[in-house]
C-alpha cells in the first residue's frame, strides 16, 4: 500500500513490472515515430534498411527532406503564426478573467464562471463546426445587407484561431486564476501602504507574481494551438496548418519525410513542456 | 511476574544506514500504567513507538507484547492500536463508523458493533456524536474520537503519539487530565510519547527519558524530577540553574566544587556513583530549591556560609507569572544568571529589579554529574 | 491601527464602490466579448440551423426533419450507440489502467523519483495527438514493427494486420486519454494523509478493504473529473477512430465531418451535432448522480 507497511516481495515486483509496463505502452509510438525519421526505405514501415539523413535534407522526390518540402515548411509558417496569435489573445483574456474571478463580486458570477468552463466539455469537433456556422451566418447576413463579402469570415487562418482561442482561454484562465488565488493579498496592502497606486501595486506586485503562471498558460497555449486538430479541421480553408497537412499526408500513405517532421515536433513540444514544468516548479519553491 | 507486562522491548535498534534512531532500548511496561517516553524531537521516539505499532521493522532485539514476539507481525495483526499524531480520522466517514471500522474488519455484526460503538461513544462522554461527520467536532472532541476509535477493539496497548500537539494550550491542559482520567477508568495500557515534559510528568505512572536513541533514565514523575540521574535528565526535565567546574576535594558524599567561573559550590552527585577528585562536572541547582533574601552587598561570588551555598547579586529582570513568579538575579562578580522562584506567600511582591538579594541552597539540593566532555575524555584515555 | 483609523478605511472603501464596478466591468468585457461571439451565439446558432430545412437558395423553413432523418436511419443511430458504448468502454479502461499507475506515484514513489516518473507520465501528452497515432500505426500496421517481430520469433508465418480493429481503436483511445486520468487522480491521491492508511491498517484493514472503504472514497472526486474528462475528449475524437479504425469502424463525429464537408448538408450536421452534446451532457449527468459527485466538485 505505501512503504511503511510491510508487503511481500511478490506483490511489490509484480506492481513495479505493470508499472514497466505501463512505461513501455507510453514511449513505444513516440519512440518508432522517431526511430523511423531515419529508416532508407521510402515508407515508414519494416523492414528496416539502415540509416539516412534523407528524409530531413533530402532535395528531389520521391526522396524530399523536411528541409527542402515546401508545402510542410509553409504548413509549419501558419501552424507557428496561428500559434502565436492564439497565445497573445488567450493569455491577455486568461489574466483578465483571472483577476475578475478571483477579485470581484458581482452579480452573476457562478452562472459566468460555468459559461467559461464550458469550452472544456463542448467536443471539439461541435466547437469548430458551430464557429463555421457562426461565422458563416455573420458573413452572410453582411453579404446580404451591406453587398461587402467579408473574406475574413470565411474557412481560413483568421476563424482556425478564433476556433482555437475559445477553449484555450479557459485554460489559461484556470492555470493564471490558480496562481492568483495563491497570491497573499497583504503584499498588494504592503505596497499601497507604501505608497504605490493601485495600478503600480498590480504592476510591481501582483503581475511579477503571476509571471511563471503566465509564460507557463503561454506555453500551453502555444502547444495547444500548434498541436490542434479536431477544431482546426473544421475550420481551416486553403491555408492548411501543420497538422491538417500532415493529417492529409497520413491518409495517402507517406514517406518517411513525416517521422521527420514528427520527431522535430517531439523535441520542440517535449522541450517547451519541460521548461513549462520547470517554471511551475520554480513557482513552487517560491511558496515552499 | 511476566504474565503481568503488556509490552516488553529488548534490546531494541533501529537504524537508517549509519544513523541509528533507536539504541539498545529495553523497556517493560507493566500491566494497566500509563507510560510516557519524552525526548527532544529527533530523539527517537516516533521511531520507536512506530516500532512498537509496526510500522518499521527493527533492525535488532525484539519487542514482546502479552508475551509473544511481535517480529514479523503486521500491524493489522497486532494487538497495539495507535493514536496517530494529527489522529487520522477518515474523513469519509462520520463518527460512528469510524469507531466501528475496527469492528467491521474483524467482521462483526453490524448491530453489535451499533450497541458497542454508541456504549464507549457513552463512556468518552460524546453520547450523541454517532451521525456527525468528523469536521464538524471540535479539536477536543476530535480527540476523544481517535482515542474511541482504538479502545473499542480492547488492544493490549495504546500507542499515543503526540495526540495533544495540535491543540491549544487551555484545551491541552484540559485534555491532559481527561485523558489520564480515562486511562484510569479503561485500565488500558498507554503508551504515550511526547516532547512536552509537562504533559508526561501530569500524566504518567513511569516516564522515559530519551536522548539520541537511548533511554537516559526510567522512573516516576517524582524521580526522574527530584532524583536525575544524569546531566542530560536534569537540564530537560523541569528547569535548573546550570554551572559547570571541577571537584577540588571530597568528603563523604559531599563535594566542593570549583567553578570554571570563580567561586565554589558544595554539592553532592546526582548519580550513584562516587565523585573523583579533579572530575570536571556539571552542576544542577533548582529555581525553587533556592531560598531569598534581602542584602546589602553584592559582591561576594558563590561561596559557602553556614553549611550552605551561598551568592548575593542583582535583580536583573522579574518575570511575574503569578505563582510561578521568578527572578533572574545576576552575580555581579562572575557575571553569572541565576533564576530563583518567588515565594508564593507574596513575600517578595514588592521586589523590584536593581534590589540586591543573598541567595542560598543547601548542598543536597545542588546535584552534580561528570560532565559528558570529560566522561569521554576519560574513556578514550 | 486605532478604531478610528479603520472606521475612515472603512468609509473610504463604501466610496471607491461605484468606479470599482466599472473596473470590474471593463475586466469582464473581454469575458463576455470571448463567451458571447465564441461560444454562447455559436451554439445558439448551431440549434437554429438544425432546425431548419432548405426550401432553397439561402431560403428556409422550421422543421424537426434533420432530428426525424437521425431516428429513422439505422446509419446514423446505430453509429451514435455504439459511439457511446465505445467511449464508456474507453473510459472505463482507462481508469482501470492508470489508477494503479497514479496510485504508484502518488503514495509509492517519493520525492525525486516520483516527480520524475510524473513528468515521464505526461510528456508523451505534448506531443500532438496526430503524431502518437501515427506511432501507434506504424506500430501495428501489417508491415509494422509488431508483426515483423511476431514473424521474427517464429509465431505465426506471414504478415499480421492489426490495424482497423475495435481493439486497435480502444488501445489508441485509451492511449490518447491516459493523461487526463492520470493526472486529478495523482493530485487526489496525493493529498490522502498516509497516517489514513496506517491508521486504518493498524485497525485491522487489509489492502482490499483500506481500498474500498478508504483510498476509493477520498479519490472519489479525481475519479470524476478524470471520468468526465476522458469520456468527453473520447466521444469528440476523429482523429484515433479515422485512423485506427479504418473504413468499417463508424464513429458519431466521422459522420457530422461528413454531412459538413463532404456532403454539405450543415442541416443535418448540426443536428448530429447537437445530439451529441445532449448525449454526453446526459452520460455525465448520470455519472454524477451515480458517484454521487457535482460538477463543482470535480473542477476543483
Amino acid at each position: 500500500m505505501i512503504p511503511s507497511l510491510p508487503q511481500s516481495k511478490f506483490s511489490t515486483r509484480l506492481y513495479a513490472a505493470y508499472i514497466t509496463l505501463f512505461f513501455i505502452y507510453l514511449g513505444a509510438p513516440l519512440i518508432v515515430v522517431g526511430v523511423f525519421a531515419f529508416n532508407d526505405s521510402l515508407f515508414p514501415s519494416m523492414p528496416w534498411n539502415g540509416v539516412t539523413l534523407d528524409w530531413f535534407i533530402g532535395t528531389e522526390a520521391p526522396r524530399l527532406g523536411v528541409f527542402n518540402d515546401s508545402q510542410l515548411l509553409e504548413s509549419i509558417g501558419f501552424s507557428a503564426f496561428v500559434a502565436v496569435c492564439v497565445t497573445t489573445l488567450a493569455v491577455f483574456v486568461g489574466t483578465c478573467n483571472a483577476f475578475l474571478f478571483e477579485r470581484h463580486s458581482f452579480p452573476g458570477k457562478n452562472i459566468l464562471y460555468m459559461f467559461a468552463l464550458m469550452p472544456l466539455v463542448i467536443p471539439g469537433v461541435i466547437l469548430g463546426i458551430s464557429i463555421l456556422i457562426f461565422t458563416n451566418s455573420i458573413a452572410n447576413g453582411v453579404e446580404d445587407s451591406l453587398g461587402w463579402d467579408l473574406e475574413i469570415l470565411r474557412p481560413g487562418l483568421f476563424i482556425v484561431i478564433m476556433g482555437q482561442f475559445a477553449f484555450v482561454t479557459t485554460i489559461t484562465t484556470l492555470v493564471i486564476s490558480a496562481r492568483l488565488r495563491k497570491f497573499d493579498n497583504s503584499l498588494e496592502e504592503a505596497a499601497l501602504n507604501l505608497g504605490a497606486t493601485k495600478w503600480e501595486a498590480v504592476q510591481t506586485i501582483t503581475l511579477p507574481f503571476l509571471k511563471p503562471a503566465m509564460i507557463g498558460a503561454g506555453i500551453i497555449s502555444f502547444l495547444m494551438s500548434f498541436e490542434n486538430f479536431n477544431t482546426t479541421l473544421m475550420l481551416v480553408g486553403s491555408d492548411s496548418p501543420l497538422t491538417i497537412t500532415m493529417f492529409d499526408r497520413l491518409k495517402q500513405g507517406s514517406t518517411p519525410a513525416l517521422n521527420a517532421v514528427s520527431l522535430m515536433l517531439m523535441i520542440v513540444s517535449g522541450a517547451l513542456a519541460l521548461f513549462a514544468v520547470f517554471v511551475q516548479r520554480d513557482k513552487s519553491n517560491n511558496e515552499g | 511476574m511476566s504474565n503481568q507486562l503488556d509490552l516488553e522491548c529488548r534490546q531494541l535498534v533501529k537504524s537508517f544506514g549509519k544513523f541509528t534512531a533507536v539504541d539498545n532500548v529495553s523497556l517493560e511496561i507493566p500491566k494497566g500504567s500509563f507510560f510516557s517516553i519524552l525526548g527532544p524531537s529527533g530523539c527517537g521516539k516516533t521511531t520507536l513507538l512506530r516500532m512498537l505499532a509496526g510500522f518499521i521493522e527493527p533492525t535488532a532485539g525484539d519487542i514482546v507484547i502479552k508475551g509473544n514476539s511481535m517480529l514479523g507481525v503486521p500491524p493489522n495483526k497486532r494487538p497495539v492500536n495507535m493514536v496517530f499524531q494529527h489522529l487520522a480520522l477518515f474523513p469519509m466517514m462520520n463518527v460512528a463508523e469510524n469507531i466501528g471500522y475496527g469492528l467491521r474488519r474483524r467482521k462483526i455484526p453490524q448491530p453489535e458493533i451499533d450497541k458497542r460503538v454508541a456504549d464507549v461513544l457513552e463512556r468518552v462522554s460524546l453520547p450523541d456524536a454517532g451521525s456527525k461527520n468528523v469536521d464538524q467536532l471540535s479539536g477536543g472532541q476530535r480527540q476523544r474520537v481517535a482515542i474511541a476509535r482504538s479502545l473499542i477493539l480492547e488492544p493490549a496497548v495504546l500507542l499515543l503519539d503526540e495526540p495533544l500537539g495540535a491543540l491549544d494550550l487551555k484545551l491541552r491542559e484540559h485534555m491532559k487530565v481527561e485523558l489520564k482520567q480515562l486511562q484510569h477508568e479503561v485500565g488500558t495500557t498507554f503508551v504515550y510519547i511526547t516532547h512536552d515534559q509537562s504533559e508526561a510528568l501530569v500524566m504518567s505512572d513511569n516516564v522515559a527519558v530519551m536522548n539520541e536513541g537511548r533511554f537516559e533514565q526510567v522512573g516516576s514523575p517524582q524521580d526522574l524530577y527530584y532524583n536525575p540521574q544524569t546531566a542530560f535528565v536534569a537540564g530537560f526535565v523541569g528547569d535548573s540553574n546550570r554551572w559547570s567546574g571541577k571537584i577540588e576535594s571530597v568528603d563523604g558524599d559531599q563535594a566542593m566544587v570549583a567553578l570554571d567561573e570563580g567561586g565554589v559550590i558544595a554539592a553532592v552527585s546526582g548519580t550513584n556513583s562516587s565523585m573523583g577528585l579533579g572530575d570536571q562536572v556539571e552542576l544542577f541547582v533548582r529555581p525553587e530549591a533556592i531560598t531569598i533574601e534581602r542584602s546589602t552587598s553584592s559582591q561576594d561570588g558563590a561561596h559557602i556560609e553556614d553549611g550552605k551555598n551561598t551568592l548575593t547579586g542583582v535583580v536583573e529582570n522579574l518575570l511575574f507569572d503569578g505563582a510561578n513568579s521568578r527572578a533572574q538575579v545576576r552575580d555581579q562578580k562572575t557575571g553569572h544568571q541565576v533564576t530563583v522562584s518567588l515565594p508564593q506567600t507574596g513575600a517578595f511582591s514588592d521586589l523590584v529589579s536593581g534590589e540586591n538579594l543573598r541567595l542560598s541552597w543547601s548542598v543536597d539540593k545542588a546535584r552534580s554529574y561528570v560532565s559528558s566532555a570529560a566522561a569521554k575524555q576519560e574513556k578514550a584515555a | 491601527m486605532s478604531s478610528a483609523e479603520i472606521a475612515v478605511s472603512g468609509t473610504e472603501q463604501r466610496s471607491v464602490i461605484p468606479t470599482l464596478k466599472l473596473g470590474t466591468f471593463l475586466l469582464m468585457l473581454p469575458l463576455l466579448l470571448w463567451l458571447l461571439l465564441l461560444i454562447i451565439l455559436p451554439h445558439v446558432d448551431l440549434l437554429i440551423v438544425s432546425l431548419r430545412e432548405v426550401l432553397g437558395y439561402r431560403e428556409y423553413a422550421f422543421s424537426l426533419q434533420n432530428y426525424a432523418e437521425f431516428f429513422t436511419e439505422p446509419l446514423y443511430w446505430n453509429t451514435f450507440v455504439r459511439t457511446a458504448v465505445m467511449s464508456i468502454l474507453a473510459t472505463i479502461i482507462t481508469l482501470i489502467v492508470g489508477f494503479p499507475v497514479s496510485y504508484y506515484i502518488a503514495k509509492v514513489m517519493k520525492g525525486r523519483k516520483r516527480n520524475l516518473l510524473f513528468i515521464m507520465c505526461l510528456i508523451p501528452f505534448w506531443v500532438s495527438e496526430l503524431v502518437r497515432t501515427f506511432g501507434w500505426m506504424i506500430l501495428l500496421r501489417e508491415s509494422g514493427v509488431l508483426s515483423s517481430f511476431i514473424q521474427w520469433i517464429g509465431l505465426v508465418d506471414g504478415p499480421v494486420e492489426f490495424l482497423y480493429t475495435d481493439a486497435t481503436l480502444m488501445v489508441g483511445l485509451v492511449y490518447t486519454s491516459m493523461l487526463f486520468m492520470v493526472v486529478p487522480l495523482v493530485s487526489v491521491l496525493d493529498t490522502l494523509d498516509d497516517s489514513l492508511i496506517e491508521a486504518a491498517y493498524d485497525l485491522g484493514g487489509n489492502t482490499v478493504s483500506i481500498l474500498r472503504e478508504i483510498v476509493i472514497p477520498h479519490a472519489m472526486p479525481g475519479i470524476a473529473s478524470g471520468c468526465i474528462v476522458v469520456f468527453m475528449l473520447t466521444l469528440g475524437n476523429y482523429l484515433t477512430p479515422t485512423l485506427l479504425g479504418g473504413k468499417d469502424s463508424l464513429w458519431f463525429t466521422e459522420q457530422i465531418y461528413n454531412q459538413f464537408i463532404t456532403r454539405f448538408n450543415w442541416e443535418s450536421g448540426s443536428a448530429f451535432g447537437f445530439l451529441l452534446l445532449f448525449l454526453s451532457s446526459a452520460i455525465v449527468f448520470v455519472g454524477l448522480k451515480l458517484s454521487r459527485q457535482t460538477l463543482a466538485d470535480t473542477v476543483k
